[in-house]
């Protein structure tokens, strides 16, 4: 297709953004950590840019966007970016390039937001075998069955930014995670609260803003449908912070700042695979659920006895969850759901939705299972009471 | 010579050191501490995780004095951080052996 250069301007200006946005988790994990541990837990996140970048390059892209295997993966006629033009758009009005660096930063944060799992425990060396072996064997085929032109896409489910790819995907991941390398030393008779809220909510206003980039660049046009995902992304974000933090407030008796920055990701997340198949009033909707049912995800965790150290699962796992059925309810932009008569979509999207979560599990188990039988996974005891800065860095957050 | 340590609510700092510098104290030494001692500690909530903290701020000062102030300044001090709520603190008196200005060798009254 001939290049727009509107559109081509719009989506170097998304790309940007969605960079942005894994610096800004960085941030949001940081502040909630300990403050022995805010570095490590920094770079989990940070040099995502670095190891998924590469990966993207050589096989990555290709396997996730290259010529359909069986409806399962891409092949490897874009290894290398071989065959990825700068000059064309092969049916978009973007040039291959850089629809090609828009979904690299997808790829960058959805390995990142499952540190949060594992936070304050893991080896460096664990978790840059994690990160590769992740995005290699989940993230890529996942994301080539949903986007790629894979079996879930041949099916029909709908998933305009990455709510099944990339929340539910890291959500299951985190779950997994945070059952096989297991508790924190202490927890439940610590204190583990985080060493600074600011910090996270500063991350949560950049992954906000990061997010338009996200959800609005997802149209891949600079057009209506944009502009509609970038409205439904603002309304179910601030529907998510307000639930989340009336849901508390009835709840525990006090509405947090950190109750009103993790309602916010909540709403982010749920509103990710609707946002341009949605109206506006039902954007509200799914974000206002999506604060109170992660809030209760969060209450569970407890009950449950699982150290998921930052809440992906509840907050990525079941926003996610929620968001790709939401979708096949709500949907009346673009395609139709339950209730606008096509009860099937709703069914499309849990199938689409439980697929992913067999797999993710499945696969993250057996990675994290080779990990600990060759480097191993966690750091001693010794070493997680020091804090993983020092340990495995040898510096640290502050000094004074 | 004698060492009064003061162990106040934070927000009372000012008021004590302006009464210290009325009766014409020239230095004191003050650091951010944390304890209790019958004042409850309280309850911090983190996405839905409530956490007791037992450990309360408050302000230590410490200065040294002549021995025949001490009495005078205790009361100072004391006036000056109360609040006649529990949590207001603590005043130790305890004997030192020796001052030494570090610029001059001065020592003892003349050091102080």
């Amino acid at each position: 297709m001939e290049l727009n250069t509107g559109d081509t301007a719009f989506m170097l200006i998304a790309t940007a953004l969605v960079m942005l946005m894994t610096p800004g988790l960085a941030l949001f994990y940081g502040g909630l950590v300990r403050s022995k541990n805010v570095l490590s837990t920094t770079m989990q996140s940070f040099l995502c840019l670095g190891i998924v970048s590469i990966l993207w390059v050589v096989y990555g892209y290709s396997l996730s966007f290259g010529p359909d295997v069986g409806s399962v993966i891409g092949n490897l006629d874009f290894a290398f970016l071989q065959n990825v033009s700068w000059e064309k758009g092969t049916g978009r009005t973007i040039p291959d390039m850089l629809f090609c660096a828009f979904q690299l930063m997808f790829a960058i944060i959805t390995p990142a937001l499952i540190t949060g799992a594992f936070a304050e425990r893991m080896k460096f060396p664990a978790y840059l075998l994690f990160t590769s072996l992740w995005v290699s064997l989940v993230y890529f085929p996942v994301c080539h069955w949903v986007w790629g032109g894979g079996w879930l896409a041949q099916m029909g489910a709908l998933d305009f930014a990455g709510g099944t790819v990339i929340h539910l995907n890291s959500g299951v991941a985190a779950l997994v995670c945070a059952i096989v390398i297991g508790k924190r030393k202490g927890w439940g008779k610590e204190a583990m609260h985080p060493h600074n809220v600011p910090m996270t909510v500063l991350g949560a206003g950049i992954l906000w803003f990061g997010w338009f980039g996200f959800n609005a660049g997802s149209a891949l046009s600079a057009g209506p449908i944009a502009a509609l995902a970038l409205m439904t992304t603002q309304l179910a974000t601030g529907a998510g912070a307000l639930t989340w933090v009336f849901a508390e407030w009835k709840i525990q008796g006090k509405p947090t700042t950190l109750g009103a920055a993790s309602g916010a990701v909540a709403g982010l997340v749920a509103i990710t695979p609707a946002c341009g198949y949605v109206t506006p009033a039902c954007a509200i909707a799914i974000g206002g659920v999506a604060g109170v049912l992660c809030y209760l995800g969060v209450i569970m965790k407890g009950k449950l006895g699982y150290d998921d150290a930052l809440d992906v699962v509840a907050v990525h796992g079941l926003g996610g969850l929620w968001g790709a059925l939401a979708t096949g309810i709500f949907a009346s932009v673009g395609g139709t759901g339950l209730l606008y008569g096509n009860p099937k979509q709703l069914l499309i999207q849990a199938i689409g939705a439980g697929a992913a979560i067999a797999y993710s599990a499945v696969v993250t188990f057996i990675i994290l299972k080779v990990i600990d039988a060759t480097v191993g996974l966690r750091v001693d005891s010794d070493g997680e009471q020091q804090g993983l800065d020092l340990v495995e860095h040898s510096e640290v957050g502050y000094s004074i | 010579m004698k060492k009064i340590e003061a162990i106040i609510k934070p927000f009372k700092l000012d008021d004590v050191k302006d009464a210290l510098n009325e009766l014409g104290i020239k230095g004191m030494t003050i650091s951010e501490v944390k304890g209790y001692g019958r004042q409850k500690g309280h309850t911090e909530i983190y996405r839905g995780a409530e956490y007791v903290v037992d450990f309360i701020p408050k302000i230590k000062i410490e200065i040294v004095v002549p021995a025949e102030q001490v009495d005078l300044i205790v009361d100072k001090i004391r006036n000056a951080a109360n609040t006649d709520k529990i949590g207001d603190g603590k005043i130790f008196v305890l004997p030192v052996e020796r001052v030494v200005r570090v610029r001059t060798g001065e020592e003892n009254r003349d050091a102080v």
